[in-house]
Protein backbone atom coordinates (compact mmCIF):
# COMPACT_ATOMS: atom_id res chain seq x y z
CA UNK A 1 0.00 0.00 0.00
CA UNK A 2 2.81 2.10 0.89
CA UNK A 3 4.50 2.07 -2.48
CA UNK A 4 0.63 2.61 -4.33
CA UNK A 5 0.33 5.87 -2.24
CA UNK A 6 3.81 6.81 -2.76
CA UNK A 7 3.57 6.45 -6.58
CA UNK A 8 0.30 8.16 -6.95
CA UNK A 9 1.53 11.64 -6.63
CA UNK A 10 3.61 12.84 -9.63
CA UNK A 11 7.01 14.00 -9.04
CA UNK A 12 6.94 17.60 -9.21
CA UNK A 13 7.41 18.67 -13.01
CA UNK A 14 6.23 21.75 -15.08
CA UNK A 15 3.60 20.95 -16.66
CA UNK A 16 3.62 23.81 -19.41
CA UNK A 17 7.21 24.02 -20.65
CA UNK A 18 9.43 26.87 -21.07
CA UNK A 19 8.33 27.91 -24.79
CA UNK A 20 7.33 30.95 -26.70
CA UNK A 21 4.86 32.24 -24.49
CA UNK A 22 6.96 33.07 -21.81
CA UNK A 23 9.56 35.95 -21.20
CA UNK A 24 12.90 34.51 -20.85
CA UNK A 25 16.39 36.09 -20.70
CA UNK A 26 19.25 33.78 -21.98
CA UNK A 27 18.92 31.79 -24.85
CA UNK A 28 15.98 29.78 -25.26
CA UNK A 29 18.29 26.69 -26.50
CA UNK A 30 20.72 27.22 -22.97
CA UNK A 31 21.45 23.81 -21.79
CA UNK A 32 20.47 25.40 -18.22
CA UNK A 33 16.99 26.38 -17.94
CA UNK A 34 15.43 28.49 -14.60
CA UNK A 35 12.09 28.72 -14.45
CA UNK A 36 10.49 30.78 -11.77
CA UNK A 37 7.13 31.05 -10.42
CA UNK A 38 6.89 34.68 -8.32
CA UNK A 39 4.55 37.02 -6.73
CA UNK A 40 6.07 40.96 -7.21
CA UNK A 41 4.68 41.60 -3.44
CA UNK A 42 5.92 38.20 -1.88
CA UNK A 43 9.01 39.66 0.23
CA UNK A 44 10.43 35.77 -0.22
CA UNK A 45 10.49 36.60 -3.92
CA UNK A 46 12.11 40.05 -3.45
CA UNK A 47 14.72 37.74 -1.62
CA UNK A 48 15.06 35.99 -4.46
CA UNK A 49 15.10 38.88 -7.17
CA UNK A 50 19.10 39.66 -6.52
CA UNK A 51 19.76 35.91 -5.79
CA UNK A 52 18.73 34.79 -9.50
CA UNK A 53 20.84 38.40 -11.11
CA UNK A 54 23.55 36.88 -9.48
CA UNK A 55 23.35 33.55 -10.93
CA UNK A 56 22.53 34.87 -14.63
CA UNK A 57 25.68 37.03 -14.27
CA UNK A 58 27.35 34.02 -13.17
CA UNK A 59 25.88 31.71 -16.14
CA UNK A 60 25.70 34.30 -18.60
CA UNK A 61 24.52 32.14 -22.09
CA UNK A 62 24.50 29.07 -20.43
CA UNK A 63 21.28 30.18 -18.69
CA UNK A 64 17.56 30.41 -20.01
CA UNK A 65 15.87 31.84 -16.81
CA UNK A 66 11.89 32.05 -17.20
CA UNK A 67 9.87 34.27 -14.98
CA UNK A 68 5.80 33.32 -14.87
CA UNK A 69 3.34 35.14 -12.57
CA UNK A 70 1.85 33.66 -9.24
CA UNK A 71 0.39 36.01 -7.23
CA UNK A 72 -1.15 35.25 -4.23
CA UNK A 73 -3.72 37.96 -4.16
CA UNK A 74 -5.73 37.38 -0.45
CA UNK A 75 -2.18 37.70 1.65
CA UNK A 76 -1.13 40.24 -1.02
CA UNK A 77 -3.05 42.72 -2.54
CA UNK A 78 -1.27 44.62 -4.84
CA UNK A 79 0.14 41.31 -6.53
CA UNK A 80 -2.15 41.14 -9.06
CA UNK A 81 -1.63 44.48 -10.49
CA UNK A 82 1.66 44.43 -10.33
CA UNK A 83 1.47 41.11 -12.42
CA UNK A 84 -0.68 42.58 -14.78
CA UNK A 85 1.61 45.90 -15.12
CA UNK A 86 4.52 43.54 -15.96
CA UNK A 87 2.39 41.82 -18.56
CA UNK A 88 1.56 45.21 -19.97
CA UNK A 89 4.80 46.24 -19.86
CA UNK A 90 6.09 42.91 -22.24
CA UNK A 91 2.97 44.11 -25.00
CA UNK A 92 5.54 47.50 -25.25
CA UNK A 93 8.53 45.10 -25.47
CA UNK A 94 9.58 46.14 -21.74
CA UNK A 95 8.59 43.21 -19.60
CA UNK A 96 12.26 42.44 -17.80
CA UNK A 97 12.48 45.99 -17.22
CA UNK A 98 9.46 46.53 -15.39
CA UNK A 99 10.13 42.95 -13.93
CA UNK A 100 12.95 44.71 -12.06
CA UNK A 101 11.40 48.17 -11.31
CA UNK A 102 8.21 46.17 -9.35
CA UNK A 103 11.23 43.61 -7.36
CA UNK A 104 13.18 47.28 -6.38
CA UNK A 105 9.94 48.49 -4.93
CA UNK A 106 8.08 46.20 -3.90
CA UNK A 107 6.66 48.42 -0.91
CA UNK A 108 5.32 50.73 -3.37
CA UNK A 109 2.88 49.26 -5.54
CA UNK A 110 0.16 51.07 -5.95
CA UNK A 111 -2.06 51.56 -8.86
CA UNK A 112 -0.33 55.12 -8.66
CA UNK A 113 3.41 53.52 -8.79
CA UNK A 114 2.46 51.54 -11.08
CA UNK A 115 1.70 54.41 -13.88
CA UNK A 116 4.67 56.28 -12.81
CA UNK A 117 7.14 53.04 -13.48
CA UNK A 118 5.47 53.09 -17.01
CA UNK A 119 6.09 56.51 -17.36
CA UNK A 120 9.92 56.22 -16.43
CA UNK A 121 10.01 53.46 -18.70
CA UNK A 122 9.14 55.32 -21.88
CA UNK A 123 6.24 53.28 -22.19
CA UNK A 124 2.92 54.26 -23.13
CA UNK A 125 0.16 55.74 -20.59
CA UNK A 126 -2.41 53.96 -21.51
CA UNK A 127 -0.74 50.75 -19.81
CA UNK A 128 -2.33 51.32 -16.64
CA UNK A 129 -6.27 51.63 -18.11
CA UNK A 130 -4.77 48.12 -19.80
CA UNK A 131 -4.20 47.11 -16.05
CA UNK A 132 -6.66 48.41 -14.52
CA UNK A 133 -9.52 46.89 -16.96
CA UNK A 134 -8.25 43.51 -16.68
CA UNK A 135 -6.85 43.26 -20.22
CA UNK A 136 -3.42 41.32 -18.82
CA UNK A 137 -5.45 39.15 -16.07
CA UNK A 138 -6.67 35.75 -18.21
CA UNK A 139 -2.72 35.61 -19.06
CA UNK A 140 -1.53 36.00 -15.41
CA UNK A 141 -4.24 33.90 -14.49
CA UNK A 142 -3.09 30.93 -17.45
CA UNK A 143 0.58 31.13 -15.23
CA UNK A 144 -0.84 30.82 -12.44
CA UNK A 145 -3.19 27.53 -13.23
CA UNK A 146 -0.12 26.41 -14.79
CA UNK A 147 1.76 26.77 -11.28
CA UNK A 148 -0.85 24.79 -9.64
CA UNK A 149 -0.61 21.79 -11.96
CA UNK A 150 2.87 21.88 -11.80
CA UNK A 151 3.69 21.54 -8.82
CA UNK A 152 3.98 24.71 -7.16
CA UNK A 153 4.31 24.90 -3.65
CA UNK A 154 4.45 28.56 -2.77
CA UNK A 155 6.27 31.54 -3.86
CA UNK A 156 8.84 32.14 -4.98
CA UNK A 157 8.77 28.24 -6.75
CA UNK A 158 12.19 27.21 -9.42
CA UNK A 159 12.00 24.27 -11.27
CA UNK A 160 15.46 24.00 -12.94
CA UNK A 161 15.30 21.99 -16.56
CA UNK A 162 11.87 21.33 -15.66
CA UNK A 163 12.15 19.71 -12.22
CA UNK A 164 10.87 21.23 -9.10
CA UNK A 165 13.73 22.58 -7.03
CA UNK A 166 13.17 21.99 -2.74
CA UNK A 167 16.78 23.43 -1.77
CA UNK A 168 17.27 26.98 -0.57
CA UNK A 169 16.67 29.89 -2.80
CA UNK A 170 20.60 30.84 -2.15
CA UNK A 171 22.92 31.60 -4.68
CA UNK A 172 25.65 29.23 -3.89
CA UNK A 173 22.95 26.55 -3.31
CA UNK A 174 21.12 27.16 -6.38
CA UNK A 175 24.29 27.34 -8.55
CA UNK A 176 25.23 24.11 -7.48
CA UNK A 177 21.73 22.66 -8.30
CA UNK A 178 22.17 24.06 -11.51
CA UNK A 179 25.50 23.30 -13.21
CA UNK A 180 25.32 19.50 -11.21
CA UNK A 181 24.27 17.92 -14.73
CA UNK A 182 26.50 20.94 -16.91
CA UNK A 183 29.72 20.84 -15.29
CA UNK A 184 31.95 24.02 -16.50
CA UNK B 1 7.76 22.77 20.38
CA UNK B 2 9.33 19.49 19.98
CA UNK B 3 11.10 18.89 16.57
CA UNK B 4 9.13 16.58 14.52
CA UNK B 5 9.95 12.88 14.08
CA UNK B 6 10.90 10.98 11.42
CA UNK B 7 8.17 8.70 11.68
CA UNK B 8 5.20 8.59 9.19
CA UNK B 9 2.26 6.77 8.98
CA UNK B 10 2.50 5.92 5.57
CA UNK B 11 1.29 2.29 6.48
CA UNK B 12 -2.05 3.58 8.24
CA UNK B 13 -3.15 5.93 6.81
CA UNK B 14 -6.59 5.30 5.37
CA UNK B 15 -6.63 3.70 1.16
CA UNK B 16 -8.68 4.96 -1.92
CA UNK B 17 -11.31 2.86 -1.25
CA UNK B 18 -12.33 2.91 2.07
CA UNK B 19 -15.33 4.96 3.12
CA UNK B 20 -14.18 8.34 5.27
CA UNK B 21 -15.21 7.64 8.47
CA UNK B 22 -17.66 10.29 9.57
CA UNK B 23 -17.16 13.51 12.24
CA UNK B 24 -18.35 16.41 13.07
CA UNK B 25 -15.99 19.08 14.63
CA UNK B 26 -16.26 22.88 15.77
CA UNK B 27 -14.93 25.33 12.60
CA UNK B 28 -15.65 28.38 15.01
CA UNK B 29 -17.65 28.52 19.05
CA UNK B 30 -20.70 27.97 17.98
CA UNK B 31 -20.61 26.26 14.73
CA UNK B 32 -19.75 22.76 13.89
CA UNK B 33 -19.43 20.93 10.62
CA UNK B 34 -19.92 17.42 9.88
CA UNK B 35 -18.57 15.65 7.02
CA UNK B 36 -21.74 13.97 5.77
CA UNK B 37 -23.22 17.67 5.18
CA UNK B 38 -20.63 17.71 1.89
CA UNK B 39 -22.59 14.45 0.59
CA UNK B 40 -23.26 15.05 -3.57
CA UNK B 41 -19.72 16.67 -3.67
CA UNK B 42 -16.48 16.07 -2.92
CA UNK B 43 -14.40 17.49 -0.04
CA UNK B 44 -10.83 17.31 0.10
CA UNK B 45 -9.34 16.92 3.35
CA UNK B 46 -6.61 18.69 4.57
CA UNK B 47 -4.75 17.64 7.66
CA UNK B 48 -1.81 19.63 8.40
CA UNK B 49 0.53 19.47 11.81
CA UNK B 50 -0.22 23.09 13.00
CA UNK B 51 -2.00 26.84 12.71
CA UNK B 52 1.43 29.65 12.33
CA UNK B 53 4.00 27.16 11.74
CA UNK B 54 6.00 28.44 8.51
CA UNK B 55 5.45 25.72 5.66
CA UNK B 56 1.77 25.13 6.88
CA UNK B 57 1.31 28.52 6.41
CA UNK B 58 2.71 28.37 2.85
CA UNK B 59 0.55 25.48 1.88
CA UNK B 60 -2.81 26.80 3.51
CA UNK B 61 -2.42 30.12 1.52
CA UNK B 62 -1.46 28.05 -1.64
CA UNK B 63 -4.80 26.12 -1.14
CA UNK B 64 -6.90 29.78 0.11
CA UNK B 65 -5.48 31.21 -3.64
CA UNK B 66 -6.17 28.39 -4.99
CA UNK B 67 -9.78 27.95 -4.33
CA UNK B 68 -11.18 29.01 -7.20
CA UNK B 69 -9.76 25.68 -8.95
CA UNK B 70 -10.75 23.39 -6.25
CA UNK B 71 -14.60 25.05 -6.38
CA UNK B 72 -14.64 24.51 -10.46
CA UNK B 73 -14.08 20.64 -10.16
CA UNK B 74 -17.26 21.01 -7.58
CA UNK B 75 -15.00 20.35 -4.46
CA UNK B 76 -15.51 21.56 -0.89
CA UNK B 77 -11.70 22.13 0.82
CA UNK B 78 -11.70 21.77 4.44
CA UNK B 79 -8.85 22.19 6.46
CA UNK B 80 -8.00 20.14 9.93
CA UNK B 81 -5.31 20.56 12.87
CA UNK B 82 -5.36 19.58 16.36
CA UNK B 83 -5.40 23.32 16.99
CA UNK B 84 -8.18 25.10 19.11
CA UNK B 85 -11.35 26.94 17.41
CA UNK B 86 -9.74 30.49 18.99
CA UNK B 87 -6.66 29.61 17.44
CA UNK B 88 -8.14 28.83 14.03
CA UNK B 89 -10.21 31.81 14.14
CA UNK B 90 -7.15 34.24 14.52
CA UNK B 91 -5.09 32.16 11.99
CA UNK B 92 -7.99 32.02 9.68
CA UNK B 93 -8.08 35.91 9.79
CA UNK B 94 -4.90 37.02 9.69
CA UNK B 95 -4.76 34.82 6.62
CA UNK B 96 -7.93 35.86 5.22
CA UNK B 97 -9.21 32.62 4.14
CA UNK B 98 -12.18 31.78 2.68
CA UNK B 99 -12.77 27.98 3.57
CA UNK B 100 -13.13 26.09 6.62
CA UNK B 101 -10.66 25.03 9.54
CA UNK B 102 -11.58 21.83 11.89
CA UNK B 103 -10.37 21.81 15.21
CA UNK B 104 -9.42 18.08 15.85
CA UNK B 105 -8.82 19.36 19.74
CA UNK B 106 -11.68 17.58 22.10
CA UNK B 107 -10.57 14.48 22.52
CA UNK B 108 -7.28 15.51 20.93
CA UNK B 109 -6.53 13.99 17.29
CA UNK B 110 -9.56 11.80 17.38
CA UNK B 111 -10.04 12.61 13.83
CA UNK B 112 -6.60 12.25 12.57
CA UNK B 113 -6.02 8.82 14.30
CA UNK B 114 -9.38 7.64 12.81
CA UNK B 115 -7.85 8.35 9.03
CA UNK B 116 -4.46 6.88 10.08
CA UNK B 117 -2.59 10.01 10.32
CA UNK B 118 -1.90 10.93 13.87
CA UNK B 119 1.40 11.46 14.87
CA UNK B 120 1.43 10.14 18.47
CA UNK B 121 5.06 11.40 19.37
CA UNK B 122 4.59 15.22 18.07
CA UNK B 123 0.67 15.12 19.12
CA UNK B 124 -0.22 16.29 15.71
CA UNK B 125 -1.18 15.08 12.73
CA UNK B 126 -0.06 14.06 9.92
CA UNK B 127 0.56 16.64 6.42
CA UNK B 128 -1.84 14.87 4.71
CA UNK B 129 -4.41 14.80 1.94
CA UNK B 130 -7.63 12.73 1.33
CA UNK B 131 -9.97 13.60 -1.74
CA UNK B 132 -13.46 11.90 -0.59
CA UNK B 133 -16.00 11.37 -3.57
CA UNK B 134 -19.96 12.50 -3.57
CA UNK B 135 -20.72 9.44 -1.98
CA UNK B 136 -18.24 9.73 0.99
CA UNK B 137 -15.44 7.67 -0.06
CA UNK B 138 -12.17 8.48 0.17
CA UNK B 139 -10.73 8.45 -3.97
CA UNK B 140 -7.06 9.54 -2.75
CA UNK B 141 -5.20 9.80 0.08
CA UNK B 142 -1.51 11.28 0.13
CA UNK B 143 1.20 11.57 3.06
CA UNK B 144 3.82 13.86 2.97
CA UNK B 145 6.58 14.44 4.89
CA UNK B 146 5.81 17.19 7.49
CA UNK B 147 8.35 19.46 6.19
CA UNK B 148 7.81 19.53 2.55
CA UNK B 149 4.82 21.13 1.58
CA UNK B 150 2.94 18.90 -0.99
CA UNK B 151 1.63 21.88 -2.96
CA UNK B 152 -2.28 20.94 -4.71
CA UNK B 153 -1.43 19.27 -8.06
CA UNK B 154 -2.05 15.98 -6.73
CA UNK B 155 -5.16 16.70 -5.38
CA UNK B 156 -6.32 19.17 -8.40
CA UNK B 157 -5.52 15.41 -10.33
CA UNK B 158 -7.52 13.15 -8.01
CA UNK B 159 -10.42 15.83 -8.54
CA UNK B 160 -9.93 16.10 -12.06
CA UNK B 161 -9.76 12.24 -12.41
CA UNK B 162 -13.26 11.89 -10.12
CA UNK B 163 -14.94 14.26 -12.72
CA UNK B 164 -13.88 12.19 -15.47
CA UNK B 165 -15.42 9.13 -14.19
CA UNK B 166 -18.69 10.96 -13.19
CA UNK B 167 -19.20 12.40 -16.88
CA UNK B 168 -18.86 8.62 -18.05
CA UNK B 169 -21.59 7.56 -16.01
Amino acid sequence: MKSEIASSIPKSKLTLPIGGRDHIHGPIDAPIALQEYGDYECPYCGDAYPVVKAIQERLGDRLCFAFRNCPLVNAHPHAEHAAEAAEAAGTQGKFWEMHDKLFENQTALEDENLAQYAADLGLDARLINEVVAGAHAARVQEDFRSGARGGVNGTPTFFINGVRYDGAPDVDALLTALTQRHPH
Amino acid sequence: MTKPTSQNNNDTVLPAGTPAPEFSLHTTPDQTVKLSKFRRQPVVLAFYPADWSPVCGDQITLYNELLSEFQNLGAQLLGISVDGVWCHSAFSQNRKLRFPLLADFEPKGAVARLYGVYRENDGTSERALFVIDADGVIRWSYVSPVAVNPGAEGILSALEELQHKVEAK
